[in-house]
């Protein structure tokens, strides 16, 4: 396959002369994502679960063979353990108030990693403060890694809940989940994976895992946006309370109580995001067409060239791991004495899409004692001319600032 | 936007990268701090009243290049002004980033800090420019 067919796939990158560095944040969508939500408005649209007409039986059947596909494509034992939602926050949310709240007492523990997004964190204090639990933290080392020591000497006996990113959105480190989970497990813990950062570039088998819960996002891997994904093991859902009241959500309905439906309707009150659902589907085929081997070969390809190229700048700071084998599709970096927002307007008017800033990942930043970084993430249509921009705007940014920074 | 310099131009950078407005004031009457959660930048600012007049102000904290720059240029724009000056001047500074005047007349009210007129072509950078400006405005407003 060649990489220049791919990005004729992408509308975007064919009407702007951009080098689009921002997929960490969200994909670009391909032709056959944009056109199966086009064609559902025109052929399929209605509300599922609602109608007794062939065309809602139509949008029913496409919305729950989506989550079939979904189930297959992470492999879940039940079709039922896909959830769907709005994003990986939306998920994170329904674990942390269905679950946290309901299991957690006083004094135990709540282990996260110091690598989390807010979405992965935030919830977490709020029910650590309403259940009396303790939030503690696995610090990474000087390689940007957890390393096992770090893992055991947090997770105890007291732990209930652990949360892990599988990738971090800021530094690439792939953490070793499957470890992770093995150890809380032995210690009576469940795990809530945050996958948003890896299922764009890797394969994702929540049974090998052995995930209690995985989360992640549909517009971070082509689909549109506003469609999310919570997988959850059908024992751990089937105890848990809905999140949110609603419509389709429920069995039978009286003036003072109400008996639920069951999974996987449980957990989605409300006429749903369809078109995501349609999206997300096109989105997964295209990945499989491609085949996740490619889409590492292609990535890994630009990725270390880019590392290759960024090394060579002395002006600037990498947070990278050395350990290539355990790095992932972002890159972030800082030139020295010059600030992230000032090196992302200058590259900016040179074309090439970076985000700078904290990330959402604050607590790191604190522990990396930075209050911010540019950062260049990558997906598999990004080319090596993408990265020759990159390095020539940076120079251009250098050369700008240099005659201004304080030694 | 096209051209760099119209916004990181050479009065903008020597006031981002080495401020003397940068420090702590022996005494100061009002302290309030800014910060853009976004991006994470953050600044403390300092006044000392005469009667009605701004007579000294200072700032310390962290940020980008136009952050920094606009708080120190501003800090020069109104020093010894009135309170009734100086409330005019940032009300100028705000429609003249937010593209709502361009009167010659009233942004020479601005002095230098009429430096940040191409930042209004940057709607990513819009905030930073106003930090400062919407720190002290809240100040002033506090201290009414």
């Amino acid at each position: 396959m060649d990489i220049k067919e791919i990005k004729k796939d992408f509308p975007i990158l064919q009407n702007n002369n951009i080098a689009y560095l921002d997929s960490g944040a969200t994909t670009q969508k391909p032709m056959q994502v944009i056109k199966a939500v086009e064609e559902f408005y025109e052929k399929y649209n209605a509300n599922p679960h609602r109608g007794a007409y062939t065309l809602s039986m139509e949008a029913t059947e496409i919305y729950e063979n989506t989550r079939t596909k979904i189930a297959k494509f992470i492999n879940a034992k039940h079709r039922e353990e896909i959830i769907f939602s709005k994003n990986a926050t939306e998920s994170l949310n329904l674990i942390a108030y269905s679950y946290g709240m309901d299991n957690l007492k006083k004094d135990d523990e709540i282990v996260l990693s110091i690598m989390e997004h807010h979405s992965n964190l935030v919830p977490w204090q709020k029910v650590s403060r309403v259940t009396g639990s303790k939030l503690n933290y696995m610090y990474i080392n000087e390689n940007f890694e957890l390393s096992d020591e770090e893992i055991e000497s947090k997770i105890t006996d007291k732990t209930k809940i652990v949360g892990i990113t599988h990738v971090s959105n800021v530094l690439g480190t792939i953490n070793n989940v499957k470890k992770i989970i093995k150890y809380a497990h032995k210690k009576g813990s469940i795990v809530v994976v945050d996958a948003s950062q890896s299922i764009p570039h890797m394969k994702i088998d929540v049974q090998d895992l052995d995930a209690d819960f995985l989360v992640f996002s549909g517009h971070k891997m082509l689909a549109p946006l506003g469609i999310g994904i919570l997988y959850g093991k059908k024992e751990i859902l089937n105890k848990m309370n809905p999140f949110l009241m609603g419509g389709d959500m429920i069995e039978y309905v009286y003036e003072q109580e109400t008996t639920f439906a069951p999974l996987p309707n449980k957990f989605e009150a409300g006429t749903q995001n369809v078109e995501g659902v349609v999206g997300l589907g096109a989105a997964i085929d295209y990945i499989e067409n491609i085949g996740y081997d490619k889409i590492h070969e292609l990535e890994k390809e630009v990725i270390q060239y880019a590392i290759q190229e960024l090394s060579k700048l002395e002006y600037l700071t990498l947070y990278l791991t050395p350990n290539l084998e355990n790095h992932s599709g972002v890159i972030s970096f800082n030139i020295k004495g010059i600030h992230p927002h000032d090196v992302a307007s200058i590259l900016d008017l040179e074309g090439v899409c970076v985000r700078s800033g904290n990330h959402c990942a604050q607590p790191l930043m604190r522990f990396l004692g930075i209050d911010s970084t540019c950062r260049a993430s990558f997906y598999f249509y990004n080319t090596k001319e993408d990265v020759t921009r990159l390095v020539k705007a940076l120079n251009k940014a250098y050369d700008m600032f240099k005659k201004y920074i304080i030694k | 936007m096209d051209d760099l310099s119209d916004v990181y131009n050479e009065l903008i950078m020597e006031h981002s990268m080495n401020s003397y407005n940068k420090k702590k004031l022996e005494k100061a009457d009002l302290s309030e701090i800014g910060h853009n959660p976004n991006c994470g930048d953050e600044i403390t600012l300092e006044v000392k009243l005469d009667g009605n007049k701004i007579q000294d102000m200072a700032f310390i904290g962290h940020g980008c290049a136009i952050s920094q720059a606009s708080t120190s240029i501003m800090i020069d724009t109104l020093k010894g002004k009135t309170i009734e000056e100086a409330k005019e001047i940032i009300k100028t500074f705000i429609e003249m980033i937010k593209r709502e005047t361009t009167d010659e007349e009233q942004l020479k009210k601005l002095e230098d800090a009429i430096a940040f007129r191409n930042v209004a072509n940057m709607p990513a950078r819009v905030k930073c420019a106003l930090l400062a400006w919407h720190t002290i405005e809240d100040m002033l407003e506090k201290n009414k």
